[in-house]
């Protein structure tokens, strides 16, 4: 009986001195995992025009309902996106989402893309539901925002052929 | 003040009363274990020795209301279970607190049907809403740091909770 125990707490012993296995999460972070899904962002053309085109197939593919999107008419003198429509609206309820990327899957200009950032929390419903100037990235420096001015029948299309614009 | 800088060289340190009721309360503020659906399974990892709770003074996942102090409601909450829900929140002494954890909980999430309740704050006062389905035990870690954060700012005997809504 005697060999046992100390079978037993050669256990423990051997644990002891190996290092602990805690992270010290609001300090150091684990990575995430290559293909995690987390937080969405839209994403923007190499020349700061949004890809989003507020086809709203993204709503369409979310299982739980959770993105709305308002699109309206693009302009040569306020052009936000290439083709007829940009979303001028764009909202994500972060508290319906279930970050399964149908979304990403469904964008046909992959403007939309789960990023790796997990820390959403708030006192406030409210402020879970993430409208478009918190989803979508900055411009590439030195490129200006939207809505930008373009020349006349410069952007005839939605989805733009290969080699016309940059990818970021 | 010139009382302070005299009891500084007594080596005496003074604070606030309210800012050490709230260090008290943000440092053992135990859970009521309420794991309802797989957002549970997450909050068991966050008990884990990877993530470990008791960093924060919350090893202790309580089995009965009474001893607790915070209730994570973890999962879904189906409307036969909303009673049962209150009921504890009710027999949990004062002062308690209530995090929402995952999308089920806190407005329904997918399951936007009738048979689940479409979000706790129906019945319950909600402290801090964690998103995710589920969210990963550091969302749920993030979503205490953030309570905490709101019990030091809060005054220990005034109520600053929202009423219910609906």
């Amino acid at each position: 009986m005697l060999t046992e125990i100390f079978k037993g707490l050669s256990i423990t012993l051997r644990e002891l001195f190996k290092p602990p296995v805690t992270i010290q999460y609001p300090e150091i972070k684990r990575p995430v995992r290559q293909r995690f899904r987390g937080r969405h962002e839209l994403r923007r053309y190499a020349d700061g025009l949004e890809r989003c085109i507020g086809c709203a197939l993204c709503a369409a593919a979310c299982p739980a309902d959770a993105i709305y999107v308002e699109p309206a008419e693009n302009t040569d003198a306020e052009r936000y996106s290439p083709g007829e429509r940009y979303a001028k609206t764009y909202e994500i309820n972060m508290l319906r989402c279930i970050f399964c990327g149908y979304c990403e899957d469904a964008c046909p200009t992959d403007a939309i893309v789960l990023t790796d950032v997990y820390e959403l929390a708030a006192d406030k419903r409210r402020d879970l539901i993430y409208t478009k100037d918190m989803l979508i990235l900055p411009p590439p420096s030195g490129k200006p925002g939207t809505p930008q001015q373009v020349a006349e029948g410069s952007y005839p299309r939605s989805i733009l052929p290969e080699g016309l614009v940059s990818e970021p | 003040m010139g009382l302070e800088s005299k009891l500084g060289n007594m080596g005496v340190v003074t604070a606030r009363l309210e800012d050490i009721v709230n260090w008290g309360r943000t440092n053992a503020m135990w859970p009521l274990g309420f794991g309802l659906a797989c957002c549970a399974i997450e909050m068991m990892s966050a008990q884990a020795s990877h993530y470990d709770l008791s960093r924060f003074g919350m090893e202790l996942m309580r089995a009965s209301p009474r001893q607790a102090d915070l209730m994570i409601v973890a999962g879904r909450v189906s409307r036969k279970m909303a009673p049962v829900l209150r009921r504890l929140y009710d027999q949990m002494p004062d002062p308690k607190w209530v995090l929402s954890m995952g999308d089920c909980a806190s407005c329904g999430g997918v399951f936007n049907n009738y048979a689940i309740v479409q979000g706790v704050d129906e019945i319950v006062p909600v402290d801090v809403y964690v998103a995710g389905c589920p969210p990963r035990p550091e969302a749920l870690i993030d979503g205490i740091v953030k309570l905490h954060e709101k019990v030091r700012r809060s005054h220990p005997l005034k109520g600053d909770r929202e009423p219910i809504r609906g």
